[in-house]
């Protein structure tokens, strides 16, 4: 059963704080809900299928779904980090397509900023029975020398350099500039991220994410009921996620899950890389697009660093505009899970309502693309192709 | 200059999958698990071998020479300190640190040995790599 065309996108909205001191977990999972429904002119009523991650209070579902007070007839709680989104609007259109649901919500929400998390430096304590943990929580493996790992060995085997990197956050920049919300919105030159202090070799403190609080909420419907409603259709074409690990100890930490989740999301489809107008990807480090980049074929791979140079993915610029809402490395990364806003992002560029600064005319394809977890080690990957009707 | 060997390792946690190979790391020896069905080493251990699903897997006494496959030196830390993934000569990659070392004098493809430092707590110990020649 293929999910092309059963279920459309007809709510999107990302909460405009990032930094949220005053607001509980919960309520911030509410304010986004409320502002996807009010977007597609739903309501609580409604919703007859609820989505959450681990980024959810409680039991997930189960505690969201009373504060919401909704009544649902399907839930779902996958947990891929960061990448759970993408893949939780895939399986919401599959439940939809076998009638388990018409109307799903799809919540995120997180205040690490309030919390005073150093994400990226901090190795996680994990519990002894999660089997890779012992092994690996002595050595302090965070996400940025993760990651920066990951660089480490791309440079070395395709001869990468700090430069391309740095045009990532350049291009982000440049977009951020025109979001009044964005977190970083002074534009940035390669020198800049150069010049900004080491974190991990070879990553820049510029080479990261941001870290804010806030949320994101989409809602995915049934083709009868976006057709009843006054929003642009942002149909569903194609899906694809995957776990990528690090295989018995046998592995290349210069591909990522994107090769297999992007794969089955063209095929589903039936478009191909050169058809994407825009694209949404996950961008938790420079390093981290730029191999989803070739992962998903936009580029041959080892030959990302000659992609993303020179401003190719500036809107208006380059050939290939991605992240024009600043991303995760200069607008918002909400919870650590920068999933959500790369799905809300490209629903704003094919409803054609993106700054007007970087909105790619005429937008009709669009393609969102996430990496949850240790992109140098077990991640997962989750892939979406989405088509303005 | 040695910065990575002031640096505190959290302990480990073993279970009881894996505690023969804690122990052995007390001991000074480094423990590879083996399947005896197919006959190939794999990382992390694990009870049932990743690669045929058999549970004909045992420990054995590892060389504990390899290659480093890629690192990073963490600067943002009170003690800068190198993460690694080894390529051990037995095959499989493992995450580590290296030590014994000038951090800015490591490379992609050096040869390194396993050596082992006590755990915070000093309850256990905790095989990490150094490099078999030296880097300055």
């Amino acid at each position: 059963m293929s999910i092309n065309g059963k279920a459309y996108i007809v709510g999107a909205y990302e909460h405009p704080t990032r930094n949220a001191p005053d607001k509980s977990l919960a309520e911030l999972h509410a304010e986004v809900a409320v502002g996807a429904l009010t977007d597609a002119g739903l309501s609580r009523e409604d919703v007859d299928g609820y989505f959450c991650s681990g980024d959810a209070p409680g039991m997930g579902p189960t505690s969201m779904v009373e504060y919401l007070n909704l009544r649902v007839r399907h839930a779902d709680s996958t947990d891929i980090g960061g990448a759970s989104y993408l893949s939780l609007v895939s399986h919401a259109a599959q439940a939809i397509a076998a009638g388990k649901c018409s109307v799903a919500l799809v919540t995120l929400a997180g205040r690490p900023r309030s919390e005073g998390v150093a994400t990226g430096l901090q190795a996680k304590l994990r519990s002894p029975w999660q089997p890779d943990a012992q092994f690996e929580f002595p050595y302090s493996m965070s996400n940025v020398n993760g990651y920066a790992m990951c660089a480490m060995r791309h440079m070395h085997q395709y001869g990468t350099t700090s430069e391309q990197l740095a045009w990532i956050k350049v291009a982000a920049s440049h977009h951020a500039s025109h979001n009044p919300d964005a977190m970083l919105r002074k534009v940035l030159t390669v020198e800049d991220v150069l010049e900004s202090p080491v974190v991990a070799d070879p990553l820049h403190r510029l080479d990261c994410c941001v870290i804010t609080d806030g949320g994101g909420a989409v809602i995915v419907a049934r083709p009868e009921i976006a057709r009843q409603l006054n929003r642009p259709r942002v149909k569903i074409r194609g899906s694809g996620e995957t776990v990528k690990h690090l295989a018995g100890g046998y592995f290349d930490l210069t591909t990522s899950g994107a090769q297999v989740s992007g794969a089955q999301a063209f095929e589903e489809a039936g478009v191909k890389p050169s058809d994407i107008q825009y694209a949404s990807i996950y961008d938790s480090f420079t390093i981290t697009v730029l191999m989803q980049l070739e992962d998903l074929g936009f580029c041959k791979k080892g030959e990302g660093g000659r992609f993303v140079q020179d401003g190719n993915l500036i809107s208006g610029v380059g050939k290939l505009p991605f992240n024009t809402d600043g991303g995760g490395l200069c607008n918002n990364h909400p919870g650590n899970r920068g999933g959500m806003t790369k799905i809300i992002e490209a629903v704003r560029q094919l409803r054609g309502e993106a700054h007007p600064a970087v909105q790619v005319p005429n937008c009709q394809l669009a393609l969102a693309q996430g990496i949850g977890g240790q992109l140098a080690a077990r991640h997962g990957s989750a892939t979406l192709i989405l088509e303005r009707e | 200059m040695d910065h990575a060997a002031q640096r505190e390792y959290p302990a480990p946690m073993p279970n009881t999958e894996t505690q023969g190979f804690w122990d052995a790391v007390k001991e000074g020896r480094f423990l590879l698990r083996y399947c005896n069905d197919c006959e190939r080493a794999h990382w992390y251990p694990r009870a049932i071998c990743p690669f045929c699903h058999s549970k004909k897997t045992l420990w054995k006494e590892a060389s504990g020479k390899g290659t480093i496959y890629t690192y990073s030196v963490m600067r943002r830390a009170k003690v800068p300190f190198a993460t690694a993934y080894v390529t051990l000569d037995e095959g499989p990659t493992l995450l580590t640190n290296l030590v014994d070392c000038d951090l800015d004098g490591l490379s992609i493809g050096m040869r390194v040995e396993v050596t082992f430092v006590p755990s915070q707590d000093e309850t256990l110990s905790v095989p990490v790599f150094r490099p078999l020649a030296p880097t300055q």
